[in-house]
Formats: C-alpha cells, sequence, structure tokens
C-alpha cells in the first residue's frame, strides 16, 4: 500500500545560520493523503522548517524526499515543480495582478506554449492560454473568489487574500500542500469556514496537507496527526489525545507563557 | 620602484578622499537604505564653497574647509528634509529615482547658475614643502590629505561611538521604530547623519579642489560612483569598510595607472564592483543579511 | 468569437500603422515635412524603442537596470562595425546591433541579476560605464574619436522596427510568460515558490530588453553620421529611464507616450541643453513626490478606452453579477 512509502520524508533535517542552530536534527513522514499539523511556540523553527522544505534555504545536513526524489539543494521552482505547493505566513500575492491571474501564474509550469509561440501569437498561444484560464477560474469557484475575479489581489478584504493564496498554491497541482499559518487573523467564524474548505479541496485533489498553525485547538480538531516543534527540535509526534497529554509539550508552551 | 611608491602614496591621497566621500553614502544607506546619488554633487558643492571662500573671500585652507564643511551640512540636511523625507515610506525605486533627480538637478542648477567652465585653485594656498624619504619625492598635499582624512574619520569614529547623537544613530540604523519607540527622536537623528556625511563630502571636496586643483560643476558624479563604490566594497553601512574601501580602491586604481593602464582607470571600479558584488554583496567586512520569508 | 475580435483589432492597428507609415513617407518625400520634423520624427521612433525596451525590464519586471544605453552603444558600435568596417547591407547590421546587445544582455544578466533594488541598479550603471570606457579604448573602431556612420536608417526601417519592438514586447507581457515576469516584480519569493524560474525569466526580459535598445543604436548609428563612447554614459542611461518612470512603471502606451512628448519637449529644448536637465530632473523628483506611479500607473490606454465603453455602452463588468 501507499501508505508504507511515505509521501514526504525528512531525514535528520538541519539548519545554522552561523553559529545559530535554527532547526537540527528533525526527522518526519507523511504518508499520501494526511492532513498532519505542525505546532510549537514563537520562534520554534516552524517556517524556518517550512523555507527548508520548499528550497528556499538549503538545509547544512539531513535528507528531505519526496516520493523517490531527493530535495536538497533544489530551487524553490524546482521543488514547486515536484510537488510541494506553500502558502506564507505573511501573505505573499502578486498584489498588482487580478485574483484570476494570480492562479494563472501558479499554473505556468504546467502551461505548453513557448515563448515563441507567444511572441508569434502561434494558435497554441491561444489555445494553452486559454485552457490555464478554464483552469484558473475552475479553482476560483471552488474559493468562492470568481465574482472577485478581475479585482486586484491588493483590494480583495484579509478572508479573501487567505483563500487566493491557497487557491493559487493548488493551481500548481501539488502533490504536498504546506499551508502556514493560514487561519492567522481570522475570527472563529473565517477560521471554522476555511477548516471546511481544506478538509474538502483534500478530498477532492487527493492532497496531503502539512499545516502550521499557533491554536493549539483548531490543529487538535483537524489533524490526524501532529508534530511539536520546540527550539528548532521535535519535542513530541502523534495524535491530538497523545499531544495534548505530553508533559513536554505543556512545558513548552506553558513556558512561553510565562516569560 | 620609486614610481611604485610613487603611485601607491597618489592612491593613498585619492583613496583617502574616495573614504571621505564614501561615509556619508554608507551612513545614510544604513540609517535610511538609500543610496544618495546627490552626495557626489555635495562633494562638488563642497569644492565651490572652498574655492569662491578662498579667491573671493581669502581664507586661508582651513578656514575655508571649515565653512565648506557647515556649508554643505546645512545642504545635506535641506535635500535630505525636502526631497528624500517624504519619500521616507515610499518604494526603494521610487526614493532611488527621486536621489538621481536630485542629483542631476544639482549638477545642472550649478550649469545654470554659473556656466559649465573650469575654475582651479590657487597653488599656494598651503606652502608646504615636499619631502622626501628613502629617494622617493612626497608632495606634502598628500600628506595634509591624508592627515586631514584620519583626523576627521577618528573625528567620526568618536561621534558615533561615544556621543549621544550617535549612539541615536547607531539605534536608528538598527531599527528605526524601536528606536522612535525608546523616545530617539529619528527624524532629527536621519537629519544629523546628512548632515555629519555631507560635512565629511564637503570636506572631502576642498582637499580634492587644493590637490588637484581644477573644478567644475560635473566633477562629482566620477567620484561619487567611486566612493559608492568603496563603500560596497568595505560593506556598506559600515564606517570603516567605507575608510577600508576607499583607501584600497584608490591605491588598485593607482596601480592599475602605474601598470600602464592609464587609460583603463576608471573601468577598475565597476569592475571591482560587480566583482564583489557577485562574489561578496555584502562587502569585505559586511554580513550577510537574507530576507525573511 | 473573442479570438476574432481581438484579431480584428489587431490587424485594425496595423492597417492605421500602414497608413500612417505611407502617408509620412509620402509628405517626407514630397518636402511638406522639412528636416527639422524629419529629424524629430526618426528621434521619437528610436526612444519610443528605447523607452519599450526598458518598459520591459524596469516597468513589466521590476528588475531596475539603469546602464540602458550601455545596450545601446553596444547596438551602435556593432551595427557601424557591420556596415563600415565589413560593407554589409543595412538590415544585417540592425539584426547584428540587436543581436549583440542581447549578447551583452545575458553576459551583464546571468552574474547581477541575482542582485536586487539598488544594487542592481548600481552594478547596471557600472555595466553602462564600464561600455563606455571599452569602446574609448578600442582603436578599430575610434577610441575617443569615435566612427563616422552612413546615413542608412530610413523611415521605413524604422517604422517597422518600432511597429516589431511593440507588437514583440506586448505580445510577451500578455501571455503567461509576461505573467511570470510581472509576478517577479509583485513579489519574487512568492514567484519562485509557485514554480517561476525567476533567473531564466529575468535573464529573458533582460535580453529581449537588450536586444531591442541594440535595434535602436543600429537605427541611432546610421541616424546621426557620427557615434562617439561618450554619447553613450550615464546621462543617456538616464534619458531612457525618464522615459519609463515618467510614463509610468509597467504601462506600455504610458512609455510610448512619454517617449513621444519627452522628445518633442527635448527638441525644443536643444539650445538650453541645462535647463532641461534641470526641468527634467525636476519633473522627476515632483513626480516621485505626489506621483510616484508614473502618469499612467500599470495601466495601459486601452483600459481606459475600455471604461468609457463600458461607461456609455453598458457592457457587462466581466463576471460582477454572479452569486457567490
Amino acid at each position: 500500500m501507499t501508505a508504507k512509502t511515505p509521501l514526504l520524508k525528512v531525514e535528520n533535517v538541519g539548519i545554522r545560520f552561523g553559529g545559530l542552530k535554527a532547526v537540527s536534527d528533525v526527522n518526519l513522514e507523511l504518508n499520501q493523503g494526511e492532513l498532519v499539523g505542525l505546532i510549537g511556540p514563537n520562534g520554534a523553527g516552524k517556517t524556518t522548517f517550512f523555507n527548508l522544505l520548499t528550497g528556499v534555504y538549503v538545509p547544512t545536513e539531513g535528507m528531505i524526499s519526496l516520493g523517490s526524489e531527493k530535495l536538497n539543494g533544489l530551487a524553490p521552482y524546482k521543488i514547486n515543480q515536484k510537488g510541494i505547493s506553500r502558502t506564507f505566513q505573511n501573505i505573499r500575492l502578486f498584489s498588482d495582478l487580478s485574483v484570476l491571474d494570480n492562479v494563472k501564474v501558479a499554473y505556468h509550469s504546467l502551461a505548453k506554449h513557448s515563448i515563441v509561440s507567444s511572441l508569434l501569437r502561434l494558435p497554441s498561444h491561444f489555445s494553452g492560454e486559454k485552457e490555464m484560464e478554464e483552469k484558473a477560474i475552475e479553482f476560483l469557484k471552488i474559493f468562492k473568489l470568481e465574482s472577485v475575479m478581475h479585482e486586484q489581489a491588493k483590494n480583495l478584504p484579509y478572508g479573501q487574500q487567505r483563500r487566493l493564496e491557497i487557491a493559487r498554491a493548488l493551481a500548481a497541482n501539488p502533490k504536498l500542500l504546506l499551508l502556514d499559518e493560514p487561519a492567522a487573523g481570522m475570527n472563529p467564524q473565517e477560521t471554522e469556514e476555511l477548516m471546511n474548505l481544506i478538509a474538502l479541496i483534500r478530498e477532492r485533489f487527493s492532497l496531503t496537507i502539512l499545516l502550521i498553525e499557533h491554536d493549539m485547538l483548531l490543529v487538535m480538531g483537524v489533524c490526524e496527526r501532529i508534530y511539536v516543534l520546540d527550539h528548532g527540535q521535535l519535542i513530541a509526534q502523534g495524535n491530538p489525545e497523545q499531544i495534548r497529554n505530553n508533559p513536554k509539550v505543556i512545558e513548552a508552551y506553558l513556558g512561553e507563557e510565562v516569560s | 620602484m620609486e614610481q611604485f611608491i610613487q603611485q601607491l602614496v597618489n592612491g593613498i591621497s585619492i583613496g583617502s578622499i574616495y573614504a571621505l566621500i564614501a561615509l556619508g553614502y554608507t551612513m545614510v544607506y544604513g540609517i535610511v537604505k538609500l543610496i544618495n546619488f546627490a552626495h557626489g554633487d555635495v562633494f562638488m558643492v563642497g569644492a565651490f564653497i572652498g574655492f569662491y571662500s578662498i579667491t573671493i573671500f581669502h581664507f586661508g585652507f582651513f578656514p575655508a574647509l571649515l565653512i565648506s564643511m557647515a556649508a554643505c551640512a546645512v545642504f545635506g540636511v535641506l535635500i535630505e528634509r525636502i526631497a528624500y523625507k517624504p519619500l521616507r515610506n515610499a518604494t526603494r525605486i521610487a526614493a532611488l529615482i527621486t536621489a538621481i533627480g536630485v542629483s542631476l538637478f544639482i549638477e545642472y542648477g550649478t550649469i545654470y547658475i554659473r556656466g559649465a567652465q573650469l575654475e582651479s585653485y590657487p597653488d599656494n594656498i598651503v606652502p608646504l614643502k615636499n619631502f622626501e624619504i628613502f629617494g622617493v619625492t612626497i608632495s606634502g598635499k598628500s600628506i595634509l590629505i591624508l592627515a586631514v582624512s584620519l583626523f576627521l574619520m577618528m573625528l567620526l569614529q568618536f561621534i558615533v561611538h561615544k556621543t549621544k547623537i550617535g549612539k541615536a544613530m547607531r539605534a536608528v540604523s538598527h531599527d528605526m521604530d524601536a528606536a522612535r519607540l525608546m523616545g530617539i527622536n529619528v527624524n532629527n537623528t536621519i537629519s544629523a547623519t546628512f548632515a555629519i556625511g555631507s560635512a565629511l563630502a564637503g570636506a572631502a571636496g576642498v582637499i580634492f579642489g587644493m590637490y588637484y586643483t581644477k573644478i567644475e560643476p560635473l566633477m562629482g558624479i566620477i567620484p561619487g560612483l567611486k566612493a559608492f563604490v568603496a563603500a560596497v566594497f568595505g560593506g556598506i553601512g559600515i564606517i570603516p569598510g567605507a575608510m577600508t574601501g576607499g583607501l584600497i580602491l584608490g591605491v588598485i586604481e593607482a596601480l592599475v595607472s602605474a601598470t600602464g593602464g592609464s587609460l583603463w582607470r576608471d573601468a577598475v571600479a565597476f569592475v571591482v564592483l560587480i566583482l564583489i558584488l557577485i562574489f561578496r554583496p555584502a562587502g569585505l567586512l559586511g554580513k550577510n543579511v537574507r530576507e525573511k520569508v | 468569437m473573442n479570438l476574432l475580435k481581438k484579431a480584428k483589432g489587431f490587424w485594425g492597428t496595423i492597417v492605421l500603422v500602414v497608413i500612417f507609415s505611407v502617408v509620412t513617407q509620402l509628405l517626407i518625400n514630397g518636402g511638406t515635412l522639412n528636416s527639422f520634423y524629419v529629424n524629430t520624427l526618426f528621434s521619437i521612433g528610436i526612444n519610443i524603442i528605447l523607452a519599450a525596451s526598458l518598459h520591459l525590464i524596469i516597468g513589466v519586471t521590476g528588475q531596475f537596470s539603469i546602464g540602458h544605453a550601455g545596450f545601446l552603444a553596444v547596438g551602435a558600435y556593432a551595427s557601424a562595425i557591420i556596415t563600415m568596417k565589413l560593407g554589409l547591407p543595412f538590415p544585417v547590421a540592425i539584426i547584428a546591433g540587436g543581436a549583440a546587445a542581447a549578447i551583452a544582455g545575458l553576459i551583464i544578466g546571468i552574474p547581477t541579476l541575482r542582485l536586487r533594488g539598488d544594487y542592481l541598479a548600481i552594478a547596471t550603471l557600472g555595466f553602462g560605464e564600464i561600455v563606455k570606457i571599452v569602446f574609448l579604448n578600442i582603436d578599430y573602431i575610434g577610441g575617443a574619436s569615435g566612427m563616422t556612420v552612413t546615413h542608412l536608417t530610413t523611415w521605413p526601417w524604422l517604422i517597422a522596427c518600432v511597429v516589431i519592438t511593440i507588437v514583440v514586447i506586448v505580445n510577451f507581457t500578455n501571455s503567461t510568460h509576461g505573467r511570470a515576469c510581472i509576478s517577479i516584480r509583485e513579489n519574487e519569493i512568492a514567484a519562485d515558490a509557485m514554480g517561476i524560474n525567476t533567473t531564466f525569466y529575468k535573464v529573458m526580459a533582460f535580453i529581449i530588453g537588450a536586444f531591442f535598445a541594440g535595434v535602436a543604436g543600429a537605427l541611432h548609428a546610421h541616424n546621426f553620421y557620427i557615434i562617439q563612447p561618450p554619447n553613450f554614459g550615464f546621462l543617456k542611461s538616464f534619458d531612457i529611464l525618464i522615459l519609463v518612470v515618467i510614463g509610468g512603471l509597467g504601462s506600455m502606451s504610458g512609455a510610448v507616450i512619454a517617449a513621444i512628448a519627452l522628445t518633442i519637449i527635448s527638441t525644443f529644448l536643444s539650445s538650453y541643453p541645462e535647463v532641461r536637465m534641470v526641468i527634467y530632473s525636476l519633473v522627476l523628483i515632483v513626480m516621485m513626490l505626489f506621483r510616484p506611479q508614473g502618469l499612467m500607473g500599470s495601466k495601459e490606454i486601452t483600459s481606459f478606452l475600455k471604461l468609457g465603453k463600458a461607461a456609455k455602452g453598458g457592457v457587462h463588468h466581466d463576471g460582477k453579477n454572479t452569486v457567490a
């Protein structure tokens, strides 16, 4: 079964910036179709870990592989093309582009028409652009954004910007989706809608999802398994129940609150 | 060998002028992250103020130097307040374009007011003898340039590290918002930075005029660019880096001239720039800083 | 249907351009347009090409390059060598000028495009200066005294080059490849994370931009009889930059309009060069203070036309009424 060969395998991965070890010795496996949470107090290295997975940083130690392919040292755009797509903690949309174009950009690496065909406006250009447009609109419909598809991304309200970012990440047709605090700044109702949406897309695209969240309760609610990162190291993993009762986790979080 | 040492002395002289200009670039960049293209033109204005002080008002070298420094300080603050301050939250490109605009405005405004003709500093402002060391003649002017530059650099180090305004400057360059929250008057600190940087450029202008005698309204462009290269070379935002970068650049240029490449001299700085940007973008003394993702 | 409409608009424009060119040619032949107007017209054409090519690099891709005169110089000298030294025909010279500049763009682009913002600006400025100094030092092409070049730039060649430049750059921009470039301008990290090979597209924009700057160089060299390295210094780069900035970063039509307007203004101020520079620099500063996005922002003139139509004819505002 596919469950036995993990989709993503992270072995002893770490990175240092100068003398500082931001993340060290992380082992993690994601199986096809799982929804897994990555939690930890502020500054625990969660986003750094995402940056390692997506090639923004190159790990100074360890191995990252997706399926049978090694990802270490690949440029971010290559990793995206291999099948890992992400959102950002501080939303990074193409603000001056329309909502539609934002999604089309992510679909770019799947486009079939070359620069020459676009310059000469060959038939392949038109068919390629048309296909992109149709695909993009399809994604926007799922995210209920088709009514604003000609708006500039920067003019959307915050919640829609978050949704657009996820739509854009999905348009790149990933096997693994990384969500960096997707619910940050949302009210409880918006958060719930978002969680339903994540469940929906996971089903529909048979996705594997790794989710960073600050809100413990929320992660406990949707994730099947949870990894806990503190000071750049994994301190616990398991199902929500195990995590809830893990003394190390409690200490990490309490320790944060006290200080 | 004699020629080599002679060139080395020339290199150090021009290098210390680059260093003085580079300090202004580096301080301003360190604090507002702006390449102040107009800085080379402040240098030019300084040279002219010195020239007029000496020829019209018959001041000596040192009074002229001080007058020029004071006037340039005021000029630098004016530039900052009028052109740059309103753009503090604009995009980097907008700020850069403005800086280019200010630079051209000063250059061609000067030409418009007084014409493009050359002026010559009088020869005898500093009656210094030439020295002879190990059979090499070293002009008194070279020694004076080096002495004045070193003095100003030490003074700057003192200001930055031992005074209250220096502490404020370091704080603002480290984190403008945090500095503001700690009660530092950010606007005044930035103005002070421009004032100090421009005063140094003014001093460099007078020294340049005294050493090379010829001055004209577009004289600031090339030394300005080279000084910027020096600042990047040493690590932009780092004061000792600007000094090191300036001196090294001056010496490299002089050595290229000495080995028969005098026509290529002006290209050296830019080749150095591109090489340093590719291989060590943080500069000799700088640390790599990554954009936060 | 939509496709047909687009094609119609495109061919309509082409027909208009052809009519305009033929009429202009007749006016030139008939002597109605005296040499002053012809010179201005030629300068406008060359400046449009320069503005459009820099627009691709700065406006579309967001790479702040201020050494564009370097590519102009490479194109000018390469083409002059082709016609004056090798005796080959002018069309070869135009293509060679573009190709030489494109190669220069590739060579300078690969190492420097890793730099961001102001560092890239300074590196390209340095490149422009290096090109100038190199040409000053090569005796084969006349060194400081420059090269005399036969006048070969004719109206048909000029207008053909202008049209090709605009069509190529517009076609590039309005495709997934152009969107890739825009996404780099908007947020390079996100573009990278979304599978865009940022280096490739930055270099590509640089090469295409440099190519057309080289073409402009060929037209320039064979229009002004003499080329000298000092003509291609930083001031020339600035003259091109101001077209793009004033027109609106990211607006092709803005760049073209600015090229036309500023060339005409410069012609009238040509006897007072320092006044021209004072005015230009002031305009630039005031523009950055009060309208940093330029005259057109990143909008195209067609979008204003569309808006006008929508207001008059009540054309539906795409999809606005669909239920969410």
